[in-house]
Formats: structure tokens, sequence, C-alpha cells
């Protein structure tokens, strides 16, 4: 069998379980982003005077917000599912255990995990992407784009969260990633407010983390503004990103099986 | 519960102490068990005070200026943070009551070990409230500590704000308890966190005023618990003190007993069949 065919089994295998649970997780991935458009969009938007508006590029607030929590949300989802249900394939379940036993590999069972992962985000995004339609976000069919731009943050975060579990020996540590990772990338990412409004040393660090870079790409596609000069930068950090996370989820999930 | 070493105690009073002094056992379980995973608990500390710098101080340096209920003008910081420290209240009882007594009652089946002792249902409710309440007061206190040296306590009243909390955490972790004994597996937590937290979280007056929103959706809003919490504890940070602190005061308080009678019940009927 091949790496390909045997990550299709191991992508196969989420499918089987995933199956029975399938509508309430679209009813809550439509759900979220509509609860979040009308509160924080609508809500956060009245208390702005239109002069403040100049901070948001000119756009109304929801309209800046919407695409910068779809951004979010590929984080999320994807950090969600390369922690818990990782490490219980790795040692409550020991699924993977099982899956080494038959010709699916290490390289498979990362692959598999990594287009299952691809494959949960570009449905969420795009039930997400409706959800902005429905609000009248989107300027041009170039939002499309951010379809495949919040894939590429999600498997990015989950080859680097797939690394991080392989290392982990219980799930104390997921509490110390979220809460000291995922959530300041979350609020701190361009989401919620322009990184103008920080301190020029504070914006440099934002530049370093890896949401700002799919929340500027997907806020482009989505309001039309992609700038032709920065876009390849916001992607090329995403695409390493992916790359190094890949790697070492590979090399230290090896590592981990044998012990 | 009567037993042979204990001279029986007189009145009801007594009683309830004896239980209370029983229920502390739970308590040092739990403090046993988060021994190696302290920065479980301690890490919730930081969430209210991320939000308070990305939401309250970022965009608050746009936003500005809000319009309390009376008619006075505050710092949007001023505004969002007692709405986080209530909200950190509610998330420190109800993460405790929710998921960890799920875990206990169902996976680990701690308490059918518990009952094997002199402690009863009434114990193990007390027993994991005061944890659930320990908890929230950790989160309540350092943001307590933040805001006041932030200058976002702007009224003596101020001082109440820690009790207050308390009262939040224990109707949260009533809830809690009580909503905790209806949920049969982990793929259900979607329910209490994606249908009731999450939207209580962003819609009970936390950022902005609901005061924006059609007056029919306003009174489903009121109807909210973290409503009342957010406005009990805003008023007291704030000053705004008036009638309506009043009745989240007999909300909170007739809420977390019909909580706390749900959730005796349920648990009775989980544990003793």
């Amino acid at each position: 069998m091949t790496v390909l065919a045997a990550s299709g089994r191991v992508w196969q295998r989420n499918w089987l379980v995933y199956k029975r649970l399938w509508h309430r997780s679209l009813a809550f991935g439509f759900l979220q982003p509509v609860l979040f458009l009308t509160a924080m969009g609508i809500g956060i938007g009245a208390l702005l005077t239109p002069a403040s508006l100049e901070a948001f590029g000119g756009v109304e607030f929801i309209d800046w917000l919407g695409p910068g929590l779809l951004a979010a949300m590929a984080m999320q989802t994807a950090t969600f599912e390369s922690t818990y249900p990782i490490m219980n394939k790795i040692m409550w379940g020991r699924n993977y255990e099982a899956m080494l036993s038959t010709p699916v590999g290490i390289r498979s069972i990362v692959g598999g995990e990594l287009a299952w992962g691809a494959f949960r985000i570009g449905t969420l995004a795009t039930i997400f992407l409706v959800v902005l339609a429905l609000f009248g976000i989107p300027r041009s069919p170039m939002a499309i784009l951010a379809i495949p731009v919040a894939v590429l943050v999600g498997v990015a975060f989950s080859a680097c969260l797939i690394a991080f579990t392989a290392t982990q020996k219980n799930d104390v540590g997921f509490s110390a990633i979220f809460r000291f990772v995922i959530n300041p990338l979350f609020l701190f990412s361009g989401t919620f407010f322009p990184l103008t409004q920080l301190p020029d040393e504070l914006q440099a660090v934002a530049w370093a983390t890896p949401l700002f870079h799919g929340v500027e790409l997907i806020r482009g596609a989505i309001l039309d503004q992609l700038d032709p000069l920065t876009a390849p930068l916001h992607l090329g950090y995403l695409l390493l990103m992916f790359g190094i996370g890949a790697w070492l989820a590979e090399r230290n999930l090896a590592r981990r099986m044998a012990d | 519960m009567t037993t042979l070493t204990q001279p029986a105690a007189s009145g009801a009073l007594a009683t309830a102490w004896q239980r209370i002094w029983r229920a502390r056992r739970l308590v040092e379980r739990n403090i046993m068990f988060y021994r190696h995973q302290w920065i479980i608990i301690l890490s919730g500390v930081f969430e209210p005070i991320f939000y308070l710098l990305g939401i309250g101080l970022g965009l608050g340096a746009i936003i500005q200026e809000v319009t309390l209920t009376d008619g006075r003008v505050v710092a949007y910081a001023a505004f969002v943070a007692p709405a986080l420290l209530a909200t950190a209240a509610m998330n420190g009882a109800v993460f405790e009551t929710i998921f960890n007594v799920f875990f206990k009652l169902n996976f680990a089946k701690i308490y059918d070990g518990v009952l094997a002792t002199p402690m009863g249902i009434t114990e193990i409710a007390l027993g994991e409230m005061m944890w659930a309440l320990m908890r929230a007061a950790l989160y309540a206190v350092a943001m307590f500590v933040i805001m006041l040296f932030a200058g976002l306590i702007l009224s003596p009243w101020g001082l109440l704000i820690v009790p207050a909390a308390l009262l939040v955490a224990a109707a949260f972790a009533a809830a809690g308890l009580a909503g905790t004994s209806y949920l049969r597996t982990v793929n259900d937590f979607d329910v209490p966190m994606g249908l009731v937290v999450m939207p209580m979280f962003l819609f009970s007056g936390t950022f902005f005023p609901i005061s924006i929103y059609p007056l029919p959706i306003q009174v489903f809003m009121q109807a909210t618990p973290l409503y009342h919490a957010i406005s009990l504890i805003r008023g007291l940070s704030t000053g705004s003190v008036g009638t309506a602190q009043l009745w989240d005061l007999a909300y909170l308080v007739l809420f977390f007993a019909v909580c706390m009678w749900i959730a005796m019940r349920q648990m009775e009927r989980k544990l003793i069949k």
C-alpha cells in the first residue's frame, strides 16, 4: 500500500467516526459565526462613531471583523482536533498502535490526520463564508479564495500541534497551549482591532505570529483588498509553517510510537 | 446520618455544619488531584486579563467611551472589565462542575466510592460546590486586583465585588451540577458550552450595552443569569448602584436555590438507584 493510499485509510477512519456526528458539527459551524457576528459585529459596531471607523480602513466594523473570525475559527478548530483526539489515538485509545501493526506507517498517519483536518476546516470555512455572504460582507467572487487559505491556516496549526501532542505524556500541557498561545493569538492577530493600535515593537511581534498572516490573507480576499506585495509573504509564512510542522509531526510521532 | 462514635448534634445548624465539615474531604481530594496539574487552574487567571488587554484596551482605544444605563459615561475598559470578572467567575464554576463532575460521575466513578463513606449526596454536592467556589474565587480576586491597580474600579462599592462574584460562582456551580447530570457522552458538552455558555458570554451585555437591540430581544437577554451577574458587578465597580442591582441579587439567589434543588435531586437519581 502506498503512503497516499494508507493516508486515505486513516482519513476514512475519522470519517466513519464523524459520520455519526456530522449534523451537529455543521449546525454549530453555522450557529457560531451567526452568534459572533450578531453580537460582536453589530453590538460593538454600534459603539463606533463614523470617524473611528477609519481605523478599520473605512469599512463597517462587522465587515472587518467577519473575515478575521473566519481565520480564527480555522486556527481554533485545528487546535482542538489536533490535541485531545490525537492524544486519545496515541495513548488512551491506542489507535495508532493498532494502525502501525498494518501496512499503515507514521507518514500515512500524519498525512491522513492532516487531510482530515483539511476536510473539516474546508467544510466549516465554506459554511462560515455562506454566513458572511448572508450578512452581505464579501465584496467579490475572490472571496472564495478564503476557503483554501483557511484550510492552509488549519493544516499549518494542525501540523505544529500534532508535533506538540506527540511529545506530551498527559493532557495538562493543552491548557497552557490554549490559554497562553491560542487565546492570545485569537485576540492579538488583528482579529478584533487593527494592529496599528499597538506600539511599534508589539506590531513587529504580531508580524512574527502565524494567525496574523491568515487574517490578512482572508480579510484581503473577502474584502477584495489583497495587496500583491505582502500577500506572497503571508502565504510563504503559512506554507513554511506547514512544512516545518509536518516534518516535526512525523519525527515526533515516530519517536513517540517507538517508545 | 448518625454514627455511634459521635453524640447526636442538636439543631439544624449543627447538622448543616457537620455536613459541610464532612464535605471538606472532597475538597481535599480535589486539591490532591490537581497538585501536579495546577497549571490547568492557574492558566484560567490569564483569560480575562488577555480579553481586557485585547478588547478592553486594544479595541477600547478606538471605542473610547460607553454610556451606562444611568446615563453616566465611562471608559470602555471600565465597562468591559467587570463583565470579564463576572464571566471568569462563571467559567471557573462551570468548567469545574460540568466537565470535571461529569468525568467523576461517569468515568472515574469517584462518587460511588465516596458514598461508601459517611458522606452522602448532600456532602458531594456541597464539596464540589465549595471547590468550584475556591477556583472561581481565585479568578475573581486576581481580576479584582488587576482592576484595582488599572484604576478600573470607580467607586467604593467595588469592595463588594469579590463577595458578589462568589454569589455568581455559586449560582453557576449549582447550574453546572444540575446540568451535568443530564449529559450522556462527551459529545454532549457541545450543548451546554455551545448553546448556553458561549451565547450568554456574547449576549449578556459583556462587550456592549444591550440597549442597542430591539426590546423583545432585550427582555430575552435579561432573562439569562449572566446578564444579572454582569449587571450586579458592573454596578458595583462603576458605582451605578440602584434597584436594578437588588433585582440582580434576588435573581441570582433564586437561580442558585432552584438549580441546587435540581442538582441534588438529579445526583440522587444518578447515584442511588
